[in-house]
């Protein structure tokens, strides 16, 4: 019995010396403020702002090769917290979120052919360009929806859609649609051209109701070209988000029919 | 020269329906000029030409409208005189959109003569032209692989230094169902076959030279035979067992000489072998011996849909609408009209597509050739797995990439796929096997571009 309590003490006792030795000499120094940084995101690991997950961010905010601001789900306030954590200045950033540039449901825009393939854009999308007569329109087949981190895609005859309350502007769904028609656009515009098909307005109106056809009418009720409002490509007009419209009024000007006040989805969850 | 059957079979394979009777007979047959080209700038595999006109330009046939822009890639010639309407971003059959030159072939500039019919380029006397001059006479009549894949020929006539072509292989083999172009090519152009193959022999080095046909077709192995009855040197006619997708480089390859192509990014050449259609020998004989670029390819139009099944020479650029006029017109309206084969072919929406150096067919499908099917979950049968030729477990692969795990598809060797379409063709449950491996394959390039991208980033810094 006392040689069994001397043994495990002895060993005990070597074992408490070796880790003490360790402790000092091994031990990994971390920046105590990485923890308090990782704990200021959100968490939400979704890698809108270029690296590896929220603690790949902090790391790089601590190293200080990350401007702070570059979360977009965490917007203002995490920015803030991360400055006084840090005390460098936070960057100012606004909420952006994304935007679906396509209003062409199954009713408005035709479908050319019978897609029963894979379920998903980027496929359809190489196989004959998709089954939309618009080559330049939201396929539907929910590419976007798989990647959102926060489940705010979803899909509803045939067109993606963005739910602003839930969207953390991450950004991947811009990366993955094939026909490039998403857009992050500041949470805090109101007013949409929802198309993306810069072809010539009889062009556009042979496959989809609702395309935009460039005819400047949304810059002329908006003040005019001074105002700067709108930029076109090609024959397609685009909101000018560093300097949004905001008189309502256009959007029932717009004969195209292609405008929208907010067309964010705000309800189905 | 003799004639051997070929001791080799690979594994897997199927046996589609072939219905090439439906063309088989038909010559042949030049069509008329088409009021409108649509002459894409992406007419090849690798980067697509840079165009060299603006609307409203008078361009004369064989005139260079777009350059070769970057190593695998061609230059593109007008195919036919006449005014530039526009310059646009035009729907190609494989979905993408790329530049191309939209031709108003009835146009003539006020004042000026028709223009004269002469060679384009310089004929060449291919026993005196040099390597070089031969090389650079084929790159300047922008010829690629007429097969389908479009690679450029002088790059593939070109190995790199220390790799040296043992083996050239003429593909003749046309597994393809309806598609009897090459065929055509072959009972009809078999001189120029010949012609082409000494130029390529010259310019290769003098390699041993196979010409694989699948046994289906006898008349082409007598025509070759002819044609090939006196040449001199190690000349053999390989006559393979009747079985898709025989007409893959690599299962040629293994058809006609034994040998395995290892896994990409290895090329025939690693293994001592070049491989090229029949339709680009042809083309390489015209370009040196008479000057004439790559203007024009014969197309078959075919199916139970269109009133005339067709060999059409027509020049590329023409739009698929026009080629189905020319055969008389659709006899029913089409199910399903599909650019190329049935098995590896592209399911077209919309005839105002038109044809490239590589659009060997035109299919139009009645709805009695078309099944509409619904996909349903893999039953764990295996017969994709019996079918793959490149011996790749498919089933394995598709369920990971419809879980989304491309990495295990990656490790399943889904890089090796070569989208012959076995696996989906033979699948009871109807699972589009080929589309979810074209998907891991695609992800996996764009992977691979943006590391690449990343490493030529980080080694600037």
């Amino acid at each position: 019995m006392t040689i069994a309590i001397i043994c495990i003490a002895s060993v005990g006792l070597v074992a408490a010396v070796v880790l003490a030795i360790a402790d000092k000499y091994l031990s990994v120094k971390e920046d105590p403020r990485i923890g308090m940084v990782t704990a200021a995101l959100p968490g939400a690991n979704c890698g809108g702002c270029g690296f590896p997950g929220c603690d790949g961010y902090a790391r790089a905010l601590v190293a200080g090769t990350a401007p702070n601001g570059a979360c977009a789900a965490g917007g203002e306030a995490c920015a803030a917290a991360i400055a006084k954590i840090l005390g460098v200045e936070a960057t100012a950033t606004e909420k952006r979120v994304a935007l679906v540039k396509c209003c062409g449901t199954r009713s408005e825009a035709i479908r050319v052919g019978d897609y029963n393939g894979i379920c998903d854009c980027n496929v359809a999308a190489a196989t004959a360009g998709g089954d939309k007569g618009c080559t330049y329109g939201c396929l539907g087949y929910g590419a976007c929806a798989n990647v959102c981190p926060k489940g705010a895609i979803s899909i509803s005859d045939g067109l993606a859609k963005v739910d602003k309350r839930l969207c953390i502007g991450c950004g991947k769904c811009v990366t993955v649609c094939p026909k490039k028609l998403i857009e992050l656009v500041p949470a805090s515009a109101t007013i949409h051209v929802l198309c993306n098909n810069p072809d010539k307005g009889p062009t556009v109106r042979k496959v989809c109701g609702v395309g935009c056809m460039g005819c400047h009418l949304c810059e002329k009720n908006s003040g005019g070209k001074e105002a700067g409002h709108f930029t076109f490509d090609g024959f397609l007009a685009k909101v000018n988000y560093a300097n949004p419209p905001t008189d309502a009024q256009i959007v029932a000007k717009c004969p195209a029919k292609c405008m929208s006040e907010d067309p964010h989805f705000e309800s189905g969850h | 020269m003799k004639t051997v059957k070929s001791p080799f079979k690979f594994s897997g394979g199927v046996h589609p329906d072939y219905n090439k009777e439906l063309a088989r007979e038909q010559p042949i047959e030049r069509m008329p000029l088409p009021a409108e080209l649509v002459i894409s700038m992406s007419q090849h595999l690798g980067a697509p030409a840079k165009c060299l006109v603006k609307a409203g330009d008078f361009v004369k046939r064989g005139q260079v409208v777009g350059e070769k822009n970057g190593f695998i890639s061609v230059c593109v010639r007008a195919s036919a005189s006449g005014k530039v309407k526009a310059v646009e971003k035009r729907l190609g059959p494989a979905g993408g959109k790329a530049d191309a030159i939209i031709l108003d072939t009835a146009a003539k500039p006020e004042g000026e003569q028709e223009p004269e019919n002469g060679p384009i380029l310089q004929p060449l006397d291919w026993k005196t032209a040099s390597r070089e001059d031969l090389l650079k006479r084929i790159e300047e009549a922008g010829i690629c692989g007429m097969g389908g894949a479009g690679f450029p020929t002088s790059v593939k006539l070109n190995p790199p230094p220390g790799k040296r072509c043992e083996y050239l292989v003429l593909n003749g083999a046309e597994c393809e169902p309806y598609l009897t172009a090459d065929y055509r090519v072959m009972l009809e152009k078999a001189p120029r076959i010949r012609l082409g193959v000494e130029i390529m022999r010259k310019i290769l080095g003098g390699p041993a030279v196979r010409i694989a046909i699948e046994a289906n077709k006898p008349e082409a192995i007598k025509a070759m035979e002819a044609a090939f009855a006196d040449i001199d040197g190690n000349v053999e006619i390989v006559v393979l067992p009747v079985l898709y997708p025989q007409g893959s480089e690599k299962h040629q390859i293994y058809a006609t000489v034994g040998r395995i192509v290892p896994e990409p990014p290895a090329l025939p050449i690693d293994v001592g072998c070049v491989v090229e259609n029949v339709g680009t020998v042809a083309a390489i004989a015209d370009a040196v011996e008479l000057g004439e670029p790559l203007l024009e390819r014969v197309t078959t139009v075919s199916g139970d849909a269109v009133a005339t099944p067709k060999n059409i020479l027509a020049p590329c650029g023409t739009k698929y609408s026009d080629l189905v006029a020319f055969c008389g017109g659709e006899k029913t309206p089409p199910a399903k009209v599909i650019s190329g084969g049935t098995m590896m072919g592209f399911a077209v929406s919309t005839l105002e597509i038109s044809t490239t150096k590589t659009t060997s067919g035109l299919l139009l499908l009645s709805p009695k050739r078309v099944t509409q099917y619904v996909s349903q979950a893999c039953i764990n049968c295996g017969r994709c797995v019996r079918a793959c030729p490149m011996c790749l477990n498919a089933a394995e692969i598709a369920k990971a990439v419809e879980s989304d795990d491309i990495k295990a598809a990656e490790d399943a060797h889904v890089m090796s796929c070569i989208e012959c379409g076995a696996c989906s063709f033979s699948c009871p449950a109807y699972r589009p096997i080929t589309q979810f491996c074209r998907r891991a394959k695609n992800s996996i390039r764009a992977r691979m571009a943006a590391e690449k991208a990343k490493a030529a980033a980080a080694a600037k810094k």
